[in-house]
């Protein structure tokens, strides 16, 4: 990048920017220092059993984080995907004590989510309403369904197919659950839709500048629509996930999904202005509140250090983002 | 804070100015050169250091793991120093976990498993729900961990190896039956006040109330009832939008006293504290307080710190001798009120304020 | 001198009212195969009305747009593409944190062939990078490498690269809004060079600029409006500098008559 040759008022970035190496190395650095801060004071850390029990505490906001990505990239927000979950978990259920139809409940649900995603996209894309706006807005209306549907009670769910994801398969001594199989194949999934189709590039350059992704014919409105939409169907996913792992839908759970996952995406390098970051930056970011939760409670350490920690992950990580915008203006 | 934690914080401030020099290596060595953004990472170091100075030492102590609700309740808290203290008392490690909001299944569920990778001995557990834990439970007990239910039974109650609870529905009867016995022969217009809906303690207390009280669920004496979380600014907006609704409202349940204390404003500002009978059950410092105060006609106490104590001597048993609780272990409830019935047993505020909890 | 080209592009009468504010008021507008043609004028003289008309962000109240002897009528930016006239915005359109390559085809991915590309949506980012750095070449713009994200070039680098878009993908002509007025010195001339590369390729190229040596560096021909219509059409050998800017402030009366002289003189 010998870019700064040119004299003018703009100059080029130095050499080695930690801003700019941020967004692919930090998140992986953080995540490798706590693991091997924790692998050296605590015996248990590194055991298989353990490292896949921290997988397994990763995926429900793992899964919701992806689609989180998806519209932080864009430039929005989602407030309402924990929402979306506890709700689709809630109808499932529901469904499943009265109806006893696994997999067509599963299906109601998801398409329920998809259906909120369509309403939350086209208010979004077509009227151009705020992301943090509307999000909040489904927030309070979901979380309100939900406890109607609900009546005050949670449905146990006892159904092999809702609770499929939460079974395992023995990997190398590790106890793997379907679950992890499910989120990590979505991780795939979205990470090749991201770098190697169109639509993935233009979901980038949307957030990155949307009057130029207009002007260069990027059917904007249509990206954005299907990425809510697609967003909602992984919080369906997740409900399912959700259900593997805690065989209870409970009106009352994820109450924070929203926050976890947009933690996680921060930390993962993703830049809250959209058009910057990546769906593995996620995947470690949600990695790294696991591993701290898991690591504390292993060095019997006072929980409230975690949040303590978190929140300093997440205002550097917004901090170095910001740095290295303001070198690239 | 209680003291075993601050001497705790003490010694990693310490170490932490120890380790400045290490820091700055480090950054050397990671080819960080601009000296603003090095101090960025330096959170980072900061992290790794409170895992550096507090090494699991616990290869000879008993581990117990204390799972609570959540942190933001006084109750729980008050429930976390007594067993730590009870813990020290006996040489072994509790290490609590909590919840983020009350109905935090999942945070509980890993609290558990993280506390079963730790090698806890036996678990405390306060489940947010009578059944979202139960898979995480009986992996610990199938890996020979004693689990004990605090406060809130599970549902099946044998899901845990034993529950120390207050009866929550013997509690919501002295709580009604106080409420009735105050009324005399006025009809009744009940405002309930209720926690966070499908709770198996709010569902316990709430019922427990209308059997005390002598009436069923759908009575038309229950003029209204709105969720209040336990939270005292959600009780007074409650209060306040049923009173408007309501203004010929003459009893109230609340779940706990901050919600109580929320619905107290409400009647105050309506001018009718003289026309409302306001129970509550929970039985904290605060709550005994607004009793001997006259805000609160009566409150039913229960004894965290007994469930506690008794919890973590279990467990400390179980760790020498192997010998497990079983069953539904009742740590009882007290009714506190300064204007007793003679047929109601019932203890003032004086012996309240000695013997609640926090 | 070249011969004079057939009209590219051409504009009649063009009308275009805001409320009570006429922006054009009967201007014309012509564009010659192989020419640079610059449009100038003083702020609010209405080439900017006169230039959304031609790229179809604006659409006008009276008169007729042809373009190769077809009337033509732009209802949105996306039709003038699809006939092969691409606009570069003054505000650069482009995505910062995107590498050159993908910006170049924003919008204009190109797949793979067969199963891959239809089932897959796969891209074929090894042709476009390929076809990327071909174009660049040919375009005799030098850029430090292809898989830079853009937001780590120059601003002069950075116009390059909406330039290059828009000379990769104009069929007919390619219409510059100030390209050049953030750019430093060097940074302009770069641009600048590539605007003839571009003509030299055989694309027509308008060029709306305030800065007169830039224009009068590259230009074959001057348009130059006022109050809402062209007041003159010259050539930088017929007038000078001074003289252009005394028709554009209206110091010195345009004739549009012995413009068009000037014009066929071409």
């Amino acid at each position: 990048m010998s870019v700064g040759t040119l004299p003018g008022p703009r100059r080029g970035v130095q050499p080695v920017s930690l801003g700019s190496a941020w967004p692919t190395l930090g998140p992986l650095l953080v995540l490798f220092v706590f693991s091997a801060v924790f692998s050296f004071s605590t015996r248990t850390f590194l055991a298989a059993g353990n490292l896949s029990l921290i997988v397994q505490q990763s995926v429900i906001v793992g899964t919701l984080s992806i689609g989180q990505t998806l519209i932080i990239l864009t430039g929005g927000i989602d407030l309402a995907n924990g929402a979306i979950t506890v709700l689709a978990t809630i109808v499932a259920g529901r469904l499943v004590n009265d109806q006893n139809n696994p997999a067509l409940s599963l299906l109601f649900a998801i398409v329920i989510c998809i259906f909120i995603g369509l309403l939350v996209g086209l208010l979004i894309s077509r009227l151009g309403l705020p992301p943090f706006i509307v999000t909040l807005g489904f927030l309070g209306i979901v979380t309100a369904a939900t406890r109607l549907i609900a009546q005050g009670g949670a449905f146990p769910v006892t159904d092999d197919l809702l609770s499929w994801t939460g079974n395992a398969f023995n990997l190398g001594g590790a106890a793997v659950t379907y679950g992890t199989v499910v989120m990590i194949g979505l991780y795939l999934l979205v990470s090749y839709l991201l770098t190697q189709t169109a639509w993935g590039r233009h979901i980038y350059a949307i957030g990155n500048n949307r009057e130029a992704a207009r002007l260069v014919g990027i059917p904007v409105q249509n990206r954005l629509l299907s990425v809510y939409c697609f967003a909602a169907l992984l919080y369906g996913v997740a409900a399912w996930l959700a259900l593997g792992r805690i065989p209870n839908a409970d009106p009352n759970a994820l109450q924070n999904g929203n926050l976890d996952s947009i933690t996680a995406v921060v930390i993962g390098g993703t830049s809250l202005f959209g058009g910057r970051g990546n769906i593995w930056g996620t995947l470690t970011g949600t990695l790294i509140v696991s591993v701290l939760r898991n690591g504390l409670t292993l060095s019997g350490i006072d929980p409230l250090w975690q949040d303590l920690v978190t929140g300093i992950l997440v205002i550097s990580a917004v901090a170095l983002d910001q740095i290295s915008r303001r070198k690239q203006r | 804070m209680h003291p075993p934690l601050l001497t705790h914080n003490g010694v990693s401030l310490s170490t932490n100015l120890f380790t400045q020099q290490a820091k700055c290596c480090s950054k050397r060595f990671l080819g960080i050169r601009n000296k603003n953004k090095g101090l960025l990472l330096a959170p980072l170091f900061l992290a790794a250091l409170i895992g550096m100075c507090s090494q699991a030492r616990a290869a000879d102590q008993t581990i117990i793991g204390l799972v609570t609700k959540t942190e933001v309740n006084p109750y729980f808290v008050k429930l976390r120093q007594a067993a730590t203290a009870e813990a020290e008392k006996h040489g072994a490690k509790l290490i609590p976990r909590f919840g983020k909001f009350d109905g935090d299944n999942e945070g509980q569920v890993a609290a558990i498993e993280n506390l079963i990778s730790a090698g806890a001995k036996g678990i405390l557990i306060t489940p947010n729900n009578s059944t979202g834990v139960l898979g995480a439970v009986k992996k610990a007990r199938d890996k020979g961990i004693l689990v004990i239910a605090l406060d809130t039974a599970t549902d099946p109650l044998d899901a845990v190896d034993a529950t120390l609870a207050t009866d929550n529905f013997e509690a919501g009867v002295k709580q009604g039956e106080y409420a009735r016995k105050t009324l005399g022969n006025k009809t009744p217009k009940l405002a309930m006040l209720d926690g966070t809906p499908g709770g198996t303690v709010d569902t316990l207390r709430h019922n427990g109330f209308l059997k005390g009280f002598g009436i069923k669920e759908g009575d038309p004496a229950i003029v209204g009832k709105q969720i209040t979380h336990g939270a005292q600014d959600e009780g007074q907006t409650a209060m306040e939008n049923l009173l408007s609704a309501h203004p010929d409202i003459n009893v109230v349940y609340t779940i706990n006293e901050p919600a109580a204390e929320g619905a107290y404003a409400a009647i105050k500002a309506a001018g009718k504290t003289n026309d409302i009978v306001l129970t509550s059950i929970d039985g904290g410092r605060l709550g005994v307080e607004y009793v001997k105060g006259g805000k609160i006609a009566a409150t039913v106490m229960q004894f965290p710190k007994i469930m506690a104590t008794r919890g973590v001597d279990y467990v400390v048993d179980y760790a020498k001798d192997g010998k497990k609780p079983t069953g539904f272990i009742n740590t009882g409830s007290q009714l506190i009120t300064d204007k007793p019935f003679p047929d109601l047993p019932s203890k003032d505020t004086k012996w309240g304020l000695e013997n609640c909890w926090g | 001198m070249p011969t004079p080209g057939k009209i590219v592009l051409e504009a009649r009468r063009i009308v275009k009212r805001y409320g009570h504010v006429t922006a054009l008021n009967g201007a014309d507008l012509e564009l010659r195969a192989g020419e640079v043609l610059a449009v100038v004028g003083d702020n609010g003289a209405g080439k900017s009305t006169m230039i959304k008309v031609l790229c179809g962000a604006v659409i006008p109240d009276e008169g007729e747009v042809i373009l190769d002897g077809q009337p033509v009528r732009f209802h949105n930016p996306l039709e003038p593409r699809k006939l092969g006239i691409e606009t570069v915005f003054q505000d650069l359109a482009v995505a910062p944190a995107l590498d050159i390559a993908t910006n170049l085809f924003l919008g204009r991915e190109i797949r793979c062939e067969g199963a891959l590309g239809f089932w897959f949506r796969r891209l074929d980012k090894g042709r476009m990078r390929r076809e990327a750095e071909q174009e660049m070449r040919a375009l005799k713009f030098h850029l430090p490498s292809i898989d830079s994200a853009v937001e780590n070039l120059s601003g002069g680098q950075r116009q390059g690269v909406a330039v290059a878009r828009a000379a990769i993908f104009a069929k007919r002509l390619v219409i510059m809004d100030e390209p050049t007025a953030a750019l430093g010195v060097r940074e302009s001339g770069q641009v600048l060079n590539l605007i003839r590369t571009i003509r030299d390729r055989g694309l027509p190229v308008i060029l709306i600029s305030h800065n007169m040596p830039h224009v009068f560096e590259v230009a074959d021909r001057i348009h130059i409006m006022r109050l809402g219509r062209r007041v003159a059409l010259t050539n930088p050998q017929r007038h000078t500098m001074a003289q252009v800017v005394a028709i554009m402030t209206g110091a010195v009366p345009g004739d549009e008559t012995s413009a068009n002289a000037a014009a066929d003189s071409f």
